[in-house]
């Protein structure tokens, strides 16, 4: 007489060790298979959107700090871009160099975070996460020296940004970029050619690239497909188009494809900063005669930056006042996660937890 | 005297105490009590040395796997912090022992018990130095196979009884794996019962005239591995794997029982290391110094090498581990059987050349296989190449388009 079984739904989150925050995946289970999957969110929700018409457009700054808390820098970066595109303002070429240079490392400090929670989600018991946030934290003392703040930055300012770097920040950078080479190539020599990682990571998580691109899905998931799209050469925004860079590109689009790739944009960010360091001459930083209190004119803008997990956008709609009358924000962790459910399905229960840690969200900025 | 006492003078020591007791010309202590006594008195001691040392070793492994990553582990209570444990069974001892509702409460609360007991019912076959053991049974390998299995039946039982999804996952893990790795195990074990004519772990140690390992490195490996499936330890801790199902079968457990099942956990390497050491290392054999203390020296080695690889590697998915089992564990210890079986009908008596000649076969035979089964399997775990996308400049410096 063959057993009765039935599916088993199982509730993974809102309080689970890997679900980067407060996550909920309702899973319906046939034994250890996935056979349906959906996500759940709103846990997070602080509604930043709406507060953001309740504060000036320098004050909402702060506001986007919050939203993907790994990556502030690329939050300001993009929302001072739409304010700027908004409002008609050309910051100058010091500040967008310093943007740039603060976006890059943020890059790296947030792949790096990916990097070393995939390996987490994977079950190597803290000691890539260990290693991976040891860097991180020189990425912060860097920042720290631009601003003052670790985690929320509110660097930048609508028409340049907040401080100059100061002087001790130069050689401290330059420090980082001769390190940070060889520690890619510890990680490298660590993790890519471990054989448990290889074989959990390689044809897990497929995600074809008319699904990405029907998806909306940006960022490194994307480019995994293998669908060459990356705003910083495609758009270029700040000063893009003036660096040579190349763009990793998957072939597979599972999760080994997406965990290479980040450590391929890790060096070539480093290359990007490399360049600007060379390229950044004296100058100001704020342009001259933008009020604290911006009354950008009556319209609307859309501002998008290539943020470390995807597009990044802010729209902003202007009622003349001094805070916006509506802001949207294009959050790419909420929409990379839109396609987990083809991803998965058939997947098992320890290929969902590495494939969530492999798109690399952020509930931050998934709920806003 | 029982015929389990001969030779091991520890508890012939302590028999001939308590029977040689009198007072005023009287024995006072007759001779079944006298026996009882000295043999509670040994288990006593065995079971509270494996705790207390087990104790300090959870204190060891968190600092030495904080030094594995980079900071520098509990260091607070007491020099090097070595009063945390102490801490940790005070806060253990006084939390709230909370139970879900709708749990199956006999089952429930038996599980860590039923988890804990053989873990330590392991040592009572092991000798910790010469002549020093709890009892020298025949069969002792036999008893140490049979008696380490039930340690699973407590983490099925935690999971099943705790009514929660994630335990029940731990749990069926915990089974399966159970029943794949027990075979390979105990198919390794054979070889060494093959060389040495006994199932008996005293007999073990003394039949190494060269250390097992080097007669058996098929064996090791086999039961190396197969032992660390067995207890759950990285890369093969699927049963509680912490990203994927929370804590898996002792998810709902709190309290005490909560710190029964990691004790339990905590010992288990320390069993493994022992078995190893007594199997493959010669046990408490060794110059100069005293024999309790080698034992000791070459159970930390092992504990230490298990210590490195949970720190080190990644998880295997639950259908990776029981292909590794069924797959390449199973036909190694198939061929590990032949071979020693083929050269102990050769060398009935081997001499020492004889022995170091079965060890350079045994040798070429365990690396050409694990490097053939790696071959193998390489295709599909090598690197992959990547491509990149355009790299020029669009504008120079001065906002010239190229």
């Amino acid at each position: 007489m063959p057993f009765r079984t039935e599916p088993v739904t199982v509730n993974i989150g809102p309080q689970h060790p890997s679900t980067h925050g407060v996550f909920r995946l309702r899973v319906t289970f046939d034994g250890e298979i996935i056979q349906d999957l959906e996500p759940v969110f709103g846990y997070l929700h602080r509604g930043s959107e709406k507060l953001a018409e309740e504060r000036t457009y320098t004050q909402v700054v702060t506001l986007t700090d919050r939203l993907d808390y790994v990556a502030s820098m690329s939050n300001n970066l993009a929302y001072v871009l739409s304010v700027e595109k908004l409002a008609g303002v050309q910051p100058p070429e010091r500040a967008m160099y310093i943007r740039v240079i603060a976006a890059e490392l943020q890059r790296i400090a947030s792949h790096l975070v990916a990097t070393g929670f995939l390996l987490q989600d994977l079950g190597a018991l803290g000691t890539p996460l260990m290693y991976c946030f040891r860097e991180r934290e020189k990425i912060l003392d860097l920042f720290e020296m631009l601003c003052g703040a670790r985690v929320t930055f509110s660097y930048m300012r609508i028409g340049g940004i907040f401080q100059d770097a100061p002087e001790e920040f130069w050689p401290n950078l330059r420090k980082f970029l001769d390190e940070m080479p060889h520690n890619i190539d510890d990680y490298e020599s660590l993790l890519t050619g471990n054989e448990i990682l290889l074989s959990r990571t390689k044809d897990v998580g497929v995600l074809n690239a008319e699904t990405a691109i029907d998806s909306s899905i940006t960022g490194p998931v994307l480019r995994a497909t293998g669908v060459e799209w990356d705003l910083r050469k495609h758009d270029p925004y700040e000063i893009y188009d003036r660096v040579a860079f190349d763009i990793p590109l998957g072939t597979v689009s599972d999760n080994y494809d997406r965990f290479i790739l980040r450590i391929l944009e890790m060096r070539q960010s480093l290359s990007i900063v490399e360049q600007c360091v060379e390229q950044i001459s004296d100058g100001p930083i704020r342009t001259e005669g933008v009020p604290n209190l911006v009354r950008p004119p009556i319209g609307d803008a859309y501002g998008h930056v290539e943020g470390p997990k995807g597009e990044l956008g802010f729209y902003i709609v202007s009622d003349g006042g001094i805070a916006p009358y509506r802001l949207k924000i294009r959050s790419p962790s909420l929409i990379n996660l839109t396609a987990m459910k083809d991803m998965l399905v058939g997947g098992k229960l320890a290929d969902m937890i590495v494939t969530l840690g492999s798109i690399d969200i952020n509930m931050g900025e998934v709920d806003r | 005297m029982g015929p389990i006492t001969e030779a091991n003078s520890f508890y012939s020591s302590l028999y001939e105490m308590f029977t040689g007791l009198k007072i005023a010309g009287v024995y006072i202590i007759p001779e079944w009590l006298a026996y009882f006594l000295a043999g509670f008195l040994m288990v006593f001691a065995i079971i509270n040395t494996v705790v207390i040392i087990t104790t300090v070793a959870t204190w060891a492994e968190r600092r030495l796997i904080g030094r594995f990553h980079n900071r520098l582990g509990p260091n607070r209570w007491g020099p090097f912090g070595l009063f945390t444990p102490v801490a940790d069974a005070i806060k253990l001892l006084g939390k709230e022992d909370t139970r879900p509702e709708g749990v199956d409460s006999w089952v429930f609360n038996m599980a860590p018990i039923v988890f804990i007991v053989p873990t330590l019912l392991v040592f009572a076959v092991i000798p910790v130095g010469e002549n020093t053991y709890v009892a020298n049974l025949n069969i002792g390998l036999l008893f140490i196979v049979a008696v380490t299995t039930i340690g699973t039946l407590g983490m099925f039982m935690g999971g099943w009884a705790s009514g929660n999804r994630f335990s029940l996952f731990g749990a069926m893990r915990a089974v399966a794996s159970l029943i794949s790795y027990e075979v390979p195990m105990v198919l390794s074990i054979v070889g060494i019962v093959l060389l040495t004519g006994s199932l008996s772990m005293v007999d073990v140690v003394e039949a190494q005239t060269i250390p097992f390992i080097f007669l058996q490195p098929l064996g090791f490996f086999i039961f190396f591995v197969a032992a660390s499936a067995e207890m759950n330890r990285s890369p093969f801790d699927v049963v509680e794997a912490e990203s994927e199902i929370i804590a898996g079968y002792h998810t709902e457990y709190s309290g005490m029982k909560w710190g029964t099942f990691q004790l339990g956990e905590f010992i288990a390497p320390f069993g493994v290391s022992a078995i190893l050491t007594t199997m493959f290392l010669k046990g408490w054999e060794g110059p100069v110094l005293p024999s309790h203390l080698w034992f000791f020296i070459k159970v930390f080695f092992f504990w230490f090498i298990l210590l490195w690889i949970r720190a080190t590697l990644p998880r295997l998915r639950i259908d990776q581990i029981m292909a590794f089992a069924w797959k390449i564990l199973f036909p190694l210890s198939v061929l590990n059987l032949f071979v020693t079986a083929l050269e102990v009908l050769i060398w009935e008596n081997p001499t020492i050349t004889q022995l170091w000649t079965m060890a350079a076969i045994n040798w070429a035979i365990a690396l050409g296989s694990l490097v053939l089964l790696s071959r193998a399997g390489r295709s599909k775990i090598s690197t992959r190449a990547v491509r990149f996308g355009r790299s020029e400049i669009v504008h120079d410096k001065s906002g010239k388009v190229n």
